[in-house]
């Protein structure tokens, strides 16, 4: 078999260069590792729908004060400029309030879509946005299964907004605006502090609470974590998603393409080179 | 191969200069034609629309939303167009590495096609990013997301496309009458194919793996784990079929470029790739049916987005895979043209089905493309055409290589 060896060794250095490639893909999947990270603690037989974390949200980003009512039964939703809503909802133990807000989840879907890293986990915990880096594609936004990440359509320079769990006041050590403001139904702290609050409370009043964390389980684990006196779907709260991490849907195929760019190419070469070995030995036979 | 329409420069006095690329810019032929009067004025508009677009923002033009980000010039510009754009990949790789000679004729124009395909659908999705001055981050490392599907499309684009670039160049070459450049060119050919093949398979199924993710935003009769396989498969199909169309109209529309032996040999290719189509398709509705029996999605399959999978599946993949196999047989290049095009329509519905027809399926309020993004669309492809005539009617092409240029083989 001969093959052309100048192809030969084209074909040997692209294969250097995507197997130093593909070992740093290896590298960057990233691990889900359980060191502590902060979160927040929702609990929403306590929360009285004030609003007044709200007020302080979009007053500590820059955005304008939400002026539309809270009825019960009408859906508000985050947009470009609320990273934070409060919902009413009617449910079988009367009207019960619930915060909408990036759940800032363990292993983010956001951050794994970034081809950035725009969108990025925060060894902190909050999940963070950073300007100078992203392109404004909205693949976070397709992947997020709370479509959380929200983007400013009609500017010239568009951002995406989310709820950043105020990483800046996270940093400095302190806590974030609506914890701060509301100091009853939302607390700051651990992931793990929480969940050990949030099971001591449905312990001690098993009547008051539905028997379950969201946030604790769904998307693979989330910052943030949500208690309710009634079934999860009463709250709005989206029960259909799965409760393994998102990213890893994608990681058969991210784990697959080192080895393709790796392996295909030399078995091209090979059938190439049988065929053109063919090839000469027809001619030379004719 | 002289005529009066496009006249040919005697190639061995072609020097490189500029005067020669100022007169070659100068359009050839005949101006009014109807292609000419639809194509101006869209692509006028469209031009004024992407002005409208970075001074107001993408709302200002497009019916994007929250919940659906991503609309018609990704769904159809991006994903759908990279899938017609695979011909290119199943065709050098017939005629490289299995040394298929017989589909020689139709290697450039091809390759050409994929490459402007890919140059202009890039350029719509600077189109639809909201920070495009960012859009070289991902490639000088601020930051290299690699844990993202999108990362590694995007890169596989950007090469795949300096891959077909020196697979295309030797054509360049023999137009600017460039010999030393088009020996260096031509013997890169295969290292580009063989590295072009291997990055076509992977941004193929890589724009199925994007929407990965999207778990619970698809309708599940189009979202599995498998979608990038299932893109991967029928971008083969898909890139066969538009090469059958496009030849089909090259060979009206640039009749006279064409050499009698390869008009000759026309039938003939499409012939065959009528059959790598048919197998191509079959193993396709195989792999859907697999899917959809692992997705235990019976009980969806009775309802009104049942009946358009099923419209997709059986009107658009398996009727023309029937017409491809019986015209296989019986030599009937009315019915592989008839096929092409079921099974182009089919692409479409399939991949728009993914990404904006079935993606939010449930939502209340519905994405629907504006018109603006439907003219700019247009713009597009017919910005597109326009290169493509451009460079038929100069470089050789669809026409016979220079004699010297086949000497040096
Ligand atoms: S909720 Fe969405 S935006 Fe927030 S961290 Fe999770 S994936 Fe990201
Ligand atoms: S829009 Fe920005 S933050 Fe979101 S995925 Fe794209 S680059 Fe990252």
């Amino acid at each position: 078999m001969r093959i052309d060896r100048r192809i030969f060794f084209k074909t040997a250095g692209l294969i250097g260069v995507s197997l130093a490639v593909a070992k740093s893909f290896g590298a960057a999947v990233p691990e889900s590792n359980e060191i502590e990270f902060r979160g927040m603690l929702y609990d929403s037989t306590r929360c009285i729908g004030c609003r007044a974390c709200e007020k302080a949200c979009a007053k500590a980003h820059g955005l304008p004060e939400p002026q539309d009512e809270l009825k019960a039964g009408v859906l508000r939703k985050t947009s470009e400029t609320q990273r934070s809503v409060i919902n009413n909802y009617e449910t079988s133990k009367g009207e019960v309030f619930v915060k909408n807000q990036c759940m800032h989840c363990n292993e983010p879907a956001c951050a794994a879509a970034c081809l950035t890293e725009a969108m990025c986990k925060t060894k902190e915990g909050p999940v963070i946005w950073r300007e100078d880096k992203c392109m404004g594609c909205r693949y976070c936004m397709v992947s997020c299964p709370f479509d959380v990440p929200k983007f400013e359509y009609h500017s010239a320079n568009p951002k995406i907004q989310k709820c950043d769990m105020c990483y800046d006041r996270v940093v400095k050590g302190e806590i974030p605006v609506c914890a701060e403001t509301c100091g009853d139904a939302i607390i700051f702290g651990t992931r793990r502090e929480l969940i050990a609050e949030a099971r001591k409370r449905i312990a001690e009043n098993p009547n008051d609470y539905f028997d379950q964390i969201y946030g604790e389980d769904v998307a693979g684990g989330t910052g943030w974590l949500y208690l309710s006196p009634v079934p999860l779907e009463e709250l709005g709260l989206n029960t259909r998603l799965q409760n393994t991490s998102y990213p890893a849907l994608t990681k058969g195929f991210l784990y697959s393409v080192p080895s393709v760019d790796v392996l295909l190419p030399p078995l091209l070469l090979g059938i190439y080179a049988a065929t053109k070995d063919k090839q000469t030995k027809d001619d030379e036979n004719e | 191969m002289n005529n009066s329409v496009y006249p040919m420069v005697n190639e061995d006095k072609r020097k490189f200069s500029w005067k020669f690329l100022f007169s070659e810019l100068k359009p050839k032929g005949e101006w009014l034609t109807p292609f000419n009067i639809i194509s101006i004025p869209v692509m006028l508009l469209g031009l004024i629309l992407i002005v409208i677009r970075f001074s107001e923002g993408l709302g200002a033009i497009t019916n994007l939303t929250q919940e659906v980000p991503w609309g018609l010039w990704i769904g159809f510009d991006v994903v759908t167009g990279v899938a017609f754009a695979g011909g290119a990949y199943v065709v050098t790789f017939m005629v490289y590495i299995l040394n298929m000679k017989k589909y020689h004729p139709i290697v450039r124009v091809t390759v050409l096609n994929g490459f402007l395909a890919y140059a202009f659908y890039t350029g719509a999705l600077l189109l639809d990013l909201g920070r495009p001055w960012n859009v070289i981050n991902p490639m000088i490392g601020n930051n290299f997301g690699t844990s993202s599907v999108l990362f590694l499309v995007a890169w596989h684009f950007f090469l795949y496309m300096l891959a077909e670039l020196i697979e295309f160049s030797p054509a360049i070459a023999e137009w600017l009458g460039s010999r030393r450049a088009h020996k260096i060119l031509s013997g890169m050919t295969v290292g580009a194919v063989i590295f072009g093949i291997t990055l076509s398979s992977l941004h193929q199924s890589g724009l199925g793996a994007l929407y990965l993710m999207a778990k619970e935003k698809i309708h599940p009769l189009w979202y599995s784990e498998f979608i990038p396989v299932l893109f991967l498969v029928s971008s083969i199909f898909a890139g066969l079929s538009m090469v059958i169309f496009e030849g089909t109209i090259s060979h009206k529309v640039f009749f006279n470029q064409i050499s009698k032996k390869n008009h000759q040999a026309q039938n003939g290719i499409i012939h065959g790739l009528s059959k790598i189509c048919a197998v191509t398709m079959f193993a396709y509705l195989f792999l859907q049916f697999l899917v959809f029996i692992h997705g235990k999605n019976w009980n969806v399959i009775n309802t009104p987005m049942g009946y358009w999978f099923l419209l997709e599946m059986i009107g658009f993949v398996f009727i023309p895979m029937i017409l491809f196999f019986y015209s296989y047989r019986t030599v009937n290049i009315f019915t592989v043209r008839l096929a092409a095009i079921l099974t182009m329509i089919g692409i479409v519905l399939n991949r728009l089905n993914v990404t904006v027809i079935g993606f939010r399926w449930d939502a209340a309020i519905r994405y629907v493309p504006s018109w603006m993004e439907i003219v700019v669309t247009l713009a597009v492809i017919f910005t597109e055409i326009w290169i493509f005539r451009w460079v038929i009617n100069r470089m050789p092409v669809l026409s016979e290589s220079p004699a010297w240029a086949n000497e040096e083989k």
